[in-house]
């Protein structure tokens, strides 16, 4: 008898190894591809898109915060994130990555390391705020996009993500937040808060010296096409990988992203046809971007053809946005992050509302251990409203942190290039070199 | 000797170099170039916003040949780079003082 005691807690032992090995390799996979949607997807996709005086200055502001959000992160904004803390904003005992080790962090994800989780969640904080450079693109000092960042990672990321994400969050689902956002991969994390905050970097910094009067085309869609096919690679990592585990849950999440993506450029493309006659690459290409950001907070909620239905609205939607209303208004959103991702983000928020199911998540459990019934279309839309008011939060966490780091960004040093160097381009004013030489 | 520049469509210089090859044009310099003549420019149309381009690419090819050489030079180009549209481009011809072919210092014709 205790010798079968003993097999059979030896191959329970096997079985976790097993298990915890197969979710580990998924999740340092999709840490790699979430990383990878910063440098190079992001930073191509936004280069291609602005003059070719400006190319490097736009790549950079992407890299760097490869470079300083991951260190960042490591010393204390994953502490200040997945800590328990307060309902608003985590606690210390993370800093430097204290007791973050090999030992799965049983609150998040408990069959990976939860070293792991804590580099796959680093990923998500660098993306976020290299989104919103593409609405400030040409005409921000370097350091002046440094400091913004990181100022901005603590007065919006670093609490919305703890809201949302964080043990004990106000706004977590899953930890008994007081008003429970589902949100699977950051469609308020990300985008929500990085395009609104593009929204106000744009009306305060200003229009682009020229714009709208001269042209401003872009100086390489091949470099934007590249780039915007390896966000939608990457955006199985981010996507995905949220599931956390190599689980059923990542294929279904998986497959939403795919089709919602596929929906937002086929309307996109519609869009333009019937506007101008000509569907075109960047439209494509935009479409398809517009449908990965909508799709991002419902992936892991919502059935194959509601993701397909959220891309469908992404396109036409944000189309709209960056098409008609950017024009009316006449703030100069360089590179449409506000249009995509902000608008995007706020439309899925909304969506995920309607069409999370727990069908496809039964993560959520009522007080008798059932699966929980998640959005309207399970006969629950009180949680429209929840969602709007998570929305709402992020909008406002966006606005006024926006405001208040470009204010402190602005009394410590220059926020705009001059005239002569904006003439010149960043490349060569801040960085000294060129994109692309001629000569040998 | 006489220089004939001749502007034109970039998708007929597949057509007019073969053109040229075939009567024994032997040197040829090309550049991709921009302009426009009478020919108006097109819209295009980036995410909603729409611009005029008027400075449209064109390729610029350049040769000197002798004056028995010329008129069936400048009929080869015409015979092949004509679509008979507007945007055709043009052939310029001008007088050569000299040429002298840089690595043995052949001086006129001979350089050619």
């Amino acid at each position: 008898m205790a010798q079968s005691g003993n097999d059979i807690a030896d191959l329970k032992a096997a079985v976790k190894a097993s298990q915890s090995a197969g979710d580990n390799a998924w999740i340092l996979m999709s840490a790699a591809l979430v990383l990878m949607m910063t440098g190079p997807g992001l930073a191509l996709f936004y280069s291609g898109l602005v003059r070719r005086r400006n190319v490097l200055g736009t790549m950079m502001q992407s890299f760097a915060m490869m470079a300083v959000v991951s260190l960042l992160w490591a010393i204390c904004g994953y502490s200040l994130v997945f800590d328990q803390g307060s309902p608003l904003l985590g606690g210390l005992h993370y800093l430097f990555l204290h007791g973050v080790g090999a030992a799965p962090n049983a609150d998040y994800a408990p069959t990976i390391p939860h070293t792991t989780f804590m580099i796959y969640q680093m990923m998500f904080a660098v993306i976020t705020p290299a989104l919103i450079g593409g609405a400030f693109a040409e005409r921000v000092h370097f350091k002046a996009t440094l400091l913004f960042s990181v100022i901005w990672m603590f007065l919006v990321y670093f609490p919305v993500a703890h809201m949302v994400w964080g043990k004990g969050g106000f706004l977590n689902a899953f930890s008994g937040g007081a008003i429970p956002v589902f949100d699977f991969a950051g469609g308020t994390v990300v985008h929500i808060t990085s395009g609104f905050s593009a929204l106000a970097t744009a009306i305060m910094i200003g229009k682009r010296r020229g714009y709208p009067a001269e042209p401003m085309k872009p100086h390489s869609l091949v470099l934007s096409f590249v780039g915007a096919c390896l966000l939608w690679f990457g955006w199985f990592g981010f996507n995905a990988g949220s599931a956390l585990a190599a689980s059923s849950l990542a294929s279904s999440a998986f497959v939403a992203t795919h089709l919602a993506a596929a929906a937002g450029a086929v309307a996109w493309m519609i869009a333009e046809q019937v506007r101008n006659g000509k569907p075109s690459a960047l439209g494509a290409i935009s479409g398809a971007v517009a449908g990965l950001a909508t799709v991002t907070q419902g992936a892991g909620f919502v059935q194959p053809f509601a993701a397909v239905l959220i891309g469908f609205i992404a396109g036409f939607v944000c189309y709209a946005m960056v098409g008609v209303v950017k024009m009316k208004f006449g703030y100069d959103d360089s590179l449409d992050a506000f249009g995509v991702h902000g608008v995007g983000g706020l439309v899925g928020c909304l969506l995920t509302g309607v069409f999370a199911t727990r069908l496809i998540n039964d993560g959520l459990k009522t007080a008798g251990g059932q699966a929980a019934m998640l959005g309207a279309i399970d006969g629950n839309p009180r949680q429209i409203l929840n969602q709007a008011i998570g929305a709402v939060i992020g909008i406002a966490f966006g606005l006024i942190g926006t405001f208040v780091a470009l204010k402190v960004t602005g009394l410590i040093t220059p926020i705009r290039i001059g005239a002569q160097e904006e003439a010149e381009g960043m490349d060569i004013a801040l960085h000294g070199e060129e994109a692309y030489v001629l000569e040998d | 000797m006489f220089k004939i520049e001749a502007i034109i469509q970039p998708s007929k210089l597949g057509a007019v170099r073969e053109a040229l090859k075939a009567i024994g044009v032997e040197g040829i310099t090309i550049a991709e170039v921009r302009g426009h003549g009478r020919q108006k420019g097109h819209k295009e149309v980036y995410r909603g916003r729409e611009y005029l381009v008027d400075l449209l690419p064109k390729i610029r090819l350049e040769m000197v040949v002798t004056e028995a050489h010329k008129e069936d030079v400048i009929e080869a180009i015409l015979g092949a780079a004509r679509t008979g549209k507007i945007g055709d481009g043009k052939i310029f011809v001008y007088r050569v003082e000299g040429a002298i072919r840089i690595r043995n210092a052949d001086r006129g014709e001979a350089a050619l």
